[in-house]
């Protein structure tokens, strides 16, 4: 079992990151009663967590009872029929999906599967909470009509149905849906905050940390706590014992976009740019994300620019990832960015050296 | 009338908040507002619930029973009314036994396309009533309600094809619209209707309102806290007595302006304060690690956007920097409305400002 799940505190007593997010939310759940909720925050911030913590309070042991289903839901829109498959995690008290899976038909599970699983309540009213619970993922990845029809199967069926909202960015979920929720915003820990889980973890492993090491996993981390314990595990497989001069790995995709950085500083010509091209190639096809690419990109060559310089990169950066999620094919759009660094950074090599 | 509607919405939720109080017997689950239960299931059924002896309420009671009701559009911002209004004086006209019968509600939860127009509300409008019926205390005229919440989603094929429905069987149907934007309904639909407007609360009505809600909830709220709320929810009440509602569950009968704050999502002043300073220091690096920090800590840029846009307003600089900053920040907008990633737009947003704050040309030239 990998230290990010074998650690994942169950209860929210034993959550150490969000003390405080997590006392308030024990307070909430322990009255008879509480409200939507909705977690939002960076990836690897603790959010699942928090929302499994959540629902044990809630309902006891037997939320981690879950099993996973793989439906097929009819739904009859006017004149033709849709079949929608959706893979759902549920337990007898909870059911956790992912709505945005259904691209964008997701406005019918939005209205139709919820409305559904809303509707009915729970079989066994033990423990008195004569409600259900539905975990939506990614909320702000739902398009604004099944956003909006959200709203009114809120309102609709708070009697039967409890909805616990989690996304990245609480500005991609409309106005309408916030206000009907609870938010929460959970922040990514702070590197002391990693240091500390980090020696908590190398404590229950009976590891011997040298002093320092924590520290710079939870810099190269990036405020992600999960990143920084797969670092962690990563690292205890390559050496054990740990050396005080150990080389905390980079992510290899990481590696590969500062020799990419690094490519383009040094040449910059339609040569170049051909086999940056192949590079990028590359990491689409391993799914990396081409925003994170773009963005990791952007950072590798900040580094090595002139200030007066940094300001325009940015600016096209910005300006070629809008671009990225209007089109289809992200491969143009990154490599328009390159083509329009190499070309604002060779205008800036011929002025200042002729 | 509009100022009469407005004192009415005054009145109703005043009155709502007072039902909620009194019919503990009939709301069956919920007896405390603020620590218990969901405002939603609570909702006030009839007017006269809601208009403690106001003579406004009268007014629009009489056009009622006179049956002289025309179309109406109700519009205006979120958190004003508008739909406990028109479902209040559904109830009102009707009761609870011909409420079913006589009511079509839908949302845009319900599949509101051409085909429903043309089938389900066509078919319920066609239907003919009988106008001698009563129903004890309730006037009953003889026609029905279809009430269209959130009507400015509808697409306008939908929108037209209502537009005979609503002529042809006026006799028998009536309509209620509620919309926020009156600029989405077109323009033939919105000619048909007496128009409506709901105002935002002013802020001394809203902290009026807000501490007789503490009072009646047992709640602790200082003048510092009452002010930060009426000023965050900038006039929708529902925002207001969600964050209070929010706030109290979470950190107990005492709720501070601090807490107010997270639970509304607002970002403290401080933290838009630094940015703001980060970039007029002109220190690229100082930006950058301001955005990062602003990102981790999981604040929503679009919301960062808004308040960073109401200290440039005010900033003491030139008019000519206010409008590059103000610029880029509408771009960032709708950059962000489109899905863009968040932190190369505020970066964006940041290294733009500095710019113009320490009046670097706008594009880079080389010569």
């Amino acid at each position: 079992m990998l230290w990010v799940d074998k650690y994942r505190p169950k209860t929210l007593d034993k959550i150490i990151v969000h003390e405080d997010i997590a006392s308030n939310l024990k307070k909430l759940v322990s009255e008879q009663d509480c409200p939507h909720l909705l977690f939002y925050g960076p990836t690897g911030s603790g959010k699942k967590t928090l929302i499994m913590a959540v629902l044990k309070q809630m309902f006891g042991v037997a939320v981690e009872k879950v099993k996973m289903e793989n439906k097929t839901w009819k739904i009859d829109a006017g004149t033709r029929t849709i079949e929608l498959e959706v893979t759902t995690l549920s337990s007898t008290f909870h059911v956790e999906m992912n709505p945005s899976d259904a691209g964008f038909q997701d406005r019918y599970i939005v209205q139709e599967i919820i409305k559904e699983m809303a509707k009915s309540r729970p079989i066994i009213t033990k423990g008195k909470k004569g409600f259900k619970v539905l975990v939506l993922n990614e909320v702000d990845k739902l398009s604004k009509e099944a956003q909006h029809s959200l709203r009114r199967t809120m309102e609709k069926y708070s009697a039967s149905c409890r909805l616990i909202l989690c996304c990245n960015s609480s500005s991609r979920v409309t106005e309408a849906v916030r206000s009907r929720c609870l938010n929460v915003r959970v922040n990514a820990p702070t590197e002391e905050q990693i240091i500390t889980a980090l020696e908590f973890i190398g404590k229950k492993e009976g590891l011997q940390l040298p002093s320092g090491f924590a520290a710079r996993i939870a810099a190269q981390s990036n405020r992600n706590l999960r990143r920084a314990i797969l670092t962690f595990e990563t690292c205890r497989v390559q050496q054990y014992p740990f050396t005080n001069n150990q080389v905390v790995p980079l992510m290899d995709w990481e590696q590969y976009v500062s020799e990419i950085a690094s490519d383009i500083m040094k040449e910059q010509s339609p040569k170049r740019l051909f086999q940056v091209r192949g590079k990028i190639y590359e990491l689409l096809i391993n799914c990396i994300p081409p925003e994170i690419v773009l963005k990791k990109l952007l950072s590798e060559l900040l580094k090595k620019l002139d200030s007066e310089l940094k300001h325009e990169v940015c600016h096209w950066a910005a300006y070629y990832e809008h671009r990225m999620r209007l089109g289809q094919k992200a491969i143009f759009h990154i490599e328009a960015f390159v083509a329009k660094f190499m070309s604002i950074y060779k205008g800036f090599l011929i002025a200042t050296f002729g | 009338m509009i100022r009469v509607i407005i004192l009415d919405t005054y009145a109703k939720l005043e009155g709502w908040f007072m039902s909620l109080r009194s019919t503990k017997g009939t709301c069956n689950n919920n007896t405390n507002l603020l620590t218990k239960g969901n405002y939603y299931a609570c909702r006030p059924k009839q007017v006269k619930d809601v208009s403690h002896q106001d003579e406004v309420v009268r007014v629009l009671t009489n056009t009622l029973e006179t049956k002289n009701f025309p179309h109406m559009l109700f519009y205006g911002p979120p958190g004003t009314g508008k739909t406990t209004t028109a479902l209040a004086i559904a109830h009102q006209l009707f009761g609870p036994e011909l409420y079913k019968s006589r009511v079509l509600e839908l949302n845009a939860s319900d599949d509101r396309g051409i085909n429903v127009v043309r089938t389900k509300i066509k078919d319920f409008a066609a239907v003919a009533v009988s106008s001698g019926v009563h129903h004890g205390i309730y006037p009953c005229p003889p026609y029905k309600i279809i009430v269209l919440d959130e009507a400015d989603s509808m697409t306008e094929d939908a929108q037209n094809a209502l537009r005979r429905t609503m002529e042809t069987y006026s006799k028998v149907t009536r309509f209620i619209f509620i919309c926020n934007y009156i600029s989405r309904i077109i323009e033939p639909l919105a000619s048909r209707c007496a128009k409506f407007r709901f105002k935002p609360l002013p802020e001394e009505i809203m902290s009026s309102r807000i501490s007789h809600i503490c009072n009646e909830e047992g709640l602790n709220l200082d003048s510092e806290a009452l002010s930060t709320l009426s000023s965050i929810s900038q006039g929708d009440l529902r925002r207001a007595i969600t964050y209070l509602q929010s706030a109290a569950r979470l950190f107990g009968s005492t709720v501070s302006a601090k807490e107010l704050i997270s639970v509304s999502g607002v970002i403290p002043e401080d933290v838009v304060q630094a940015l703001f300073t980060a970039c007029k220091s002109g220190d690229f690096e100082k930006a950058n690690t301001e955005v990062n920090t602003l990102i981790a800590e999981g604040y929503p840029a679009s919301q960062m956007l808004s308040q960073l846009f109401e200290v440039v307003v005010v900033a003491d600089i030139s008019d000519e920097q206010k409008a590059r900053i103000c610029k880029r920040l509408a771009e960032a907008d709708k950059c962000l409305i489109d899905g863009a990633d968040e932190y190369l737009q505020l970066m964006d947003v940041a290294s733009n400002t500095m710019r113009a704050l320490s009046n670097m040309p706008q594009e880079l030239c080389l010569d």
